[in-house]
């Protein structure tokens, strides 16, 4: 093939339900899931570390199970639902409970890595409502922190499964603050 | 980092699929994707086009039918290793499964692709080579079962020919009075291991009557290595593994590289495959006394 005089690409409609909403762009197929976050629909709250899968930073929920969006190819996934970091807050801007844990118990220092923590740690308390250190040790150790030696993360996780305790809260959906309709 | 531009095409049927396969050079398989895409987005493949499967239906088969577990081509490493059906007759899969990479990959990467991405770093491939079985593929020109001591043929590379597609892999179930064990060493947990083994043992009679062991990370590729001398009619439940470090140490041929030198390699892979072989007597011992069969 002339690689001087690229021919251009082909396109392809993508239709995702993101945080609840739909949303089509048309992309190239090379276009990688985290990249049409950002670009095409312009949610940069989805990070983009090492893209390759190490670092976690880029990690969404696709049908509600955690996947690395940087090794998802968007026109793949087409038709559907992601949630991103976006997707969790209250309307009114009131943080999720993981949020909140996070920020109470020192788990972020740069924020880079942030977002792909706290969805890895939304899709694990769904799952594992009461986990022991051990398990949130092994649950977050696909997420890389540069800033914060883990201890704080590994805390704002135990701390948001207390504050979950009990509620039936399913913490992969949007906060809904209570006496909020 | 990018992938370069490839043509994308999403078959609805095996059959769709393979007439593609057939007619286009240079195209890939995309399953899962969670080592194909890291390899695009480094630009160290760059295929002319990609045939992506997840939309083809029927190839998410998991059972156990005819003292095999039947894996299909579209089933991830985690809903494998969460079916308690298939932990319960063939429990190394799960045992080895729990070391593949983290949780959030094994949510996308396939069992299936691991084996045919053939790396000499990965579980799966040398779990396959310990417990023999099958892989069907088919293309244009037909159907036919790859044995697994036929599967890897070399680093990153197995016996499915371009034109072909893995359907499913057919893994035996654990026979009566064997048990198994899968132990491996890495700088951080979910990480390529510095050195691993797959090991199955047979007991009769709480005395050893049989072991084999395959090795990652060491230079052995998916060979399969008899440790039956270095362990036979010894006491299954205070097993003496003196010997088996010897015989490892002149199996393996591990490399240096920036993790660890060839020297460590090979003690570690050693060490590592004598607590495996006292782990899969004790196994074999347990599922025994629980009257698995």
């Amino acid at each position: 093939m002339d690689r001087t005089t690229p021919a251009p690409e082909a396109l392809h409609d993508v239709e995702l339900t993101v945080n609840g909403q739909v949303r089509r762009a048309r992309v190239p197929a090379r276009r990688l899931l985290s990249d049409l976050l950002r670009h095409d629909l312009e949610l940069t709250g989805t990070h983009v570390g090492c893209e390759h899968g190490v670092c976690g930073a880029c990690t969404v929920l696709l049908d509600g199970m955690p996947v690395r969006s940087c090794l998802t190819l968007a026109v793949s996934v087409s038709g559907r639902a992601v949630t991103t970091v976006e997707g969790l807050a209250a309307e009114d801007g009131t943080l999720h409970p993981v949020q909140r844990a996070f920020q109470e118990h020192h788990g972020l220092q740069c924020g880079f890595c942030t977002p792909g923590f706290i969805m890895t740690a939304c899709a694990f308390l769904a799952e594992e409502p009461a986990p022991d250190a051990a398990t949130i040790r092994d649950a977050m150790s696909g997420n890389l922190c540069r800033c914060t030696g883990y201890a704080g993360i590994l805390a704002a996780v135990a701390g948001a499964a207390e504050e979950l305790a009990g509620t039936g809260v399913d913490p992969r959906e949007r906060h809904r603050p209570e006496g909020a309709a | 980092m990018k992938p370069p531009p490839f043509a994308y095409h999403a078959p609805r049927s095996v059959e769709e699929a393979l007439t593609l396969l057939a007619a286009l050079d240079g195209a890939k398989v995309l399953a899962g994707g969670q080592s194909l895409v890291p390899l695009l987005n480094m630009r160290l493949a760059e295929p002319a086009a990609l045939i992506d499967i997840g939309r083809i239906p029927g190839l998410d088969v998991l059972e156990v039918a005819d003292g095999h577990v039947r894996i299909g081509a579209g089933v991830t490493h985690e809903r494998l290793r969460r079916d308690d059906a298939v932990a319960a007759v063939q429990p190394l899969l799960r045992r080895a499964l729990d070391l593949v990479a983290h949780p959030v990959i094994r949510n996308r990467g396939t069992t299936v692709g691991s084996v045919v991405h053939a790396d000499p770093a990965a579980e799966m491939p040398a779990v396959v080579a310990l417990l023999g079985g099958t892989l069907e593929v088919a293309s244009v020109r037909g159907r036919r079962s790859i044995e697994a001591a036929d599967l890897v043929r070399g680093p990153l590379e197995s016996d499915v020919a371009p034109d072909e597609l893995a359907l499913e892999l057919r893994v035996p179930v654990a026979a009566p009075g064997t048990g198994s064990a899968f132990v491996e060493l890495s700088r951080r947990h979910g990480d390529y291991a510095l050195a691993g083994v797959a090991t199955e043992v047979a007991v009769d009679g709480g005395r050893i009557v049989g072991a084999r062991a395959t090795f990652i990370g060491v230079g052995t590729g998916t060979a399969v290595l008899d440790l039956s001398p270095a362990v036979a009619g010894r006491d299954a439940a205070d097993l003496d593994v003196v010997d088996v470090a010897a015989a490892v140490a002149g199996f393996v041929e591990p490399q240096d590289d920036v993790h660890a030198d060839a020297a460590y390699r090979r003690h570690l892979a050693g060490v590592l495959a004598g607590r495996a072989v006292r782990a899969a007597a004790a196994d074999a011992l347990a599922r025994a006394g629980a009257g698995v069969r």
